[in-house]
């Protein structure tokens, strides 16, 4: 906390917080109103006389309604969930054992591998979507949940290992032993000990790789075609923008609607999700 | 209970040798304590013993059996660890249990055997918690508890007492002997704090640079060190040094340098013949130093300068310059010296000690 004189404390905090709090929630107020705001009010010239952007006197929900009856956004919503949570689920295997692996087992060239799998977080999807195009082609996976299933975990599992990894690392290694000692191979002691004790690393590992895949836009756009195929945030985007024609209510109420599984997860989870990211295990 | 051999045990690292052929025989119900200053390999032969570290040469052999490539579970050991490791999402009895349920045990035999623990350890009242709600010496017994209930064959301790504050430290190093009368299983017992060793070991094993340096019981190291290490590192305030030159002189033998004189008492003057104008080191405990008396040869005492004084109550200890040569000597409370003041030091005739130069051993 500051300390001193009251005026110091209005400088340097309570400014700069209200501040960084109403700049960073704009942009949620503004989706929520003109979800909620009729399109008589939405499309009023600026010069109108009764021009009011900040708020609406007559809230409705009809672009909602709209969204969920005239276009497949609950057809959507499906594909996304069934998506991020596969993609997720299978991330987070694998990350598991790897990022175990990397941490705990000695092995010739873990390092090397280590710095490997890392280096391939970090080549941009706007780049690797084109080779991975001609695979799932190959495969003869386009246009099916499968292409984004399969591709999503090219850059969730180097996240979820590296994540991982770190946590791993900040349990005692003793801890590990004392359990093998008692009587446990490694894989019981990895998976009565280890886990159990990792579960804030493996929870906000999970929550990041699941916000990432249900967020992901660019495969989602070159993967799936048809329509009925299609994530909630391509969905939206290219359904909703017909040529120049914008229909604000109805995207905005699908960006509202499409944020709502994120910010519950992330609220259900935020106290293992913050000593998952700064936290470490004490025997 | 078993009896733990190791034969020209061997550990390198990369390029560092951290154990240098290491052979000990630890009898059944033998309580040994490994000593020695940080990297001198103790817990690394400790973590051998135990199989968490792979043998680079040599063998290791519990119970007969030679253990080299078996893993830790099958060993029959249990271990009790610096930072205690207990399992942070186990309540205490699941801690103590863990080991037990691993091995297949009945839940009925499970439930009397960590009973039984509990109440060896006073811990009845605690098997519900978890390990974060428990204080430091709690923490430690759950610790001992979940060795005990195996039942094992050899208990391995790896400095467990030093995350303790020094009062609890001494309670419970009390009752980890008492423990060890009670159960009498093998234990090796590592640690850096030579007092812990002195009290708790049937015998002791100093090591240094990866080498035993000396194993005996506690009196023997404290008598005869086999040399000047394990002279410096057994005893507190440690034993003092002095350089000087053997020099024989109308048939015996004396220790000379510019800040004493001492005569080589009959008994050990044989073994320092060969030394006869050569230099060696003097060495003698601060507690076999006393303030001479008007009776006393001049040939086993010197002159000193008392530099500090310090009032421990049951002794003084009083740090003293011969010359450039600091000593410390441990005399009866009931003296009065001062700082700055002069006086003369007898020396224990039986008590001395002379080490060779350039080996190091005791002569």
């Amino acid at each position: 906390m500051i300390e001193g004189a009251p005026w110091r404390r209005w400088v340097f905090f309570y400014v700069p917080v209200t501040a960084f709090v109403v700049s960073l929630l704009f942009p949620f107020y503004w989706m929520v109103i003109t979800t909620i705001r009729p399109d008589s009010e939405l499309y009023r010239p600026w010069s109108a006389a009764n021009y009011a952007p900040f708020w609406t006197t007559r809230p409705t929900l009809e672009h909602i309604r709209d969204l969920l009856s005239e276009t497949l956004f609950s057809t959507w919503m499906l594909n996304t969930m069934i998506i991020s949570l596969a993609a997720t689920a299978i991330s987070l295997f694998c990350g598991l054992l790897a990022g175990y692996a990397l941490s705990r087992l000695k092995f010739p060239y873990a390092g090397l591998i280590g710095t490997a799998i890392f280096i391939t977080y970090l080549v941009p999807q706007t780049l690797l979507f084109i080779p991975l195009a001609d695979i799932i082609r190959n495969f003869k996976l386009g246009d099916s949940p499968w292409a984004l299933i399969l591709t999503y975990p090219t850059f969730l599992i180097p996240f979820c290992t590296w994540l991982l990894m770190g946590y791993f690392k900040s349990i005692p290694k003793e801890l590990e032993e004392c359990a093998r000692i008692d009587g446990a191979p490694r894989w019981k002691a990895m998976v009565y000990i280890i886990f159990p004790v990792a579960i804030p690393g493996i929870l906000s590992a999970g929550i990041f790789a699941f916000t990432l895949s249900w967020n992901e836009f660019i495969y989602a756009l070159v993967f799936l075609s048809s329509p009925e195929q299609k994530t909630v945030p391509v969905g939206v985007t290219s359904e909703l923008v017909r040529g120049d024609v914008f229909y604000w209510g109805e995207l905005m109420a699908g960006a509202l609607l499409g944020s709502i599984p994120v910010a519950f997860v992330y609220s259900f989870f935020v106290e293992y999700y913050v000593s998952g990211i700064t936290g470490s295990v004490k025997g | 209970m078993a009896r733990v051999a190791m034969r020209g045990l061997n550990k390198m690292y990369d390029d560092v040798h951290a154990v240098i052929d290491v052979n000990l025989d630890i009898r059944d119900q033998e309580f040994v304590v490994l000593v020695g200053p940080s990297g001198c390999g103790k817990t690394t032969t400790l973590r051998m013993v135990a199989g968490l570290e792979s043998i680079t040469g040599g063998q290791i052999s519990i119970d007969e059996k030679v253990v080299n490539e078996l893993p830790p579970m099958d060993r029959d050991i249990a271990m009790v660890f610096q930072n205690y490791a207990l399992y942070p999402h186990m309540s205490v009895y699941d801690n103590m249990a863990f080991g037990l349920k691993m091995r297949k045990f009945e839940k009925a035999e499970i439930a009397n055997r960590v009973k039984e623990a509990a109440d060896i350890l006073g811990i009845q009242d605690l098997l519900k918690r978890k390990p974060r709600q428990l204080s430091g010496g709690q923490r430690q017994r759950v610790a001992l508890g979940r060795a005990i209930v195996r039942h094992p064959q050899v208990f391995l301790f790896d400095e467990p007492l030093s995350n303790l504050d020094a009062k609890l430290r001494v309670q419970m190093r009390v009752e980890l002997k008492k423990l060890h009368e009670r159960l009498g299983t093998t234990a090796i017992y590592v640690t850096h704090d030579q007092v812990e060793a002195m009290t708790l070991g049937d015998r002791v094993v100093v090591m240094r640079d990866g080498r035993v340096q000396q194993v005996g019981d506690p009196m023997d190291l404290y008598n005869q060190p086999a040399n000047r290490f394990v002279a410096g590192f057994i005893g507190s305030p440690a034993m003092n040094f002095a350089a000087v030159r053997i020099a024989a002189e109308n048939g015996s033998l004396w220790a000379e340098s510019a800040d004493l004189r001492i005569k080589v008492p009959a008994p050990i003057a044989p073994r320092l013949g060969r030394y006869a104008g050569m230099d060696a080191t003097l060495g003698v405990r601060p507690e076999d130093l006393r303030i001479a008396r008007d009776g006393d040869a001049n040939d086993m005492s010197f002159d000193v300068a008392i530099e500090v004084v310090e009032r421990l109550g049951s002794e003084i200890l009083l740090d003293v310059a011969a010359g450039s040569t600091s000593m410390v000597a441990s005399v009866e409370p009931t003296v009065t010296a001062k700082v700055h003041e002069k006086l003369r030091l007898a020396i224990n005739p039986d008590r001395v000690h002379f080490f060779d130069n350039q080996t190091e051993a005791a002569i």
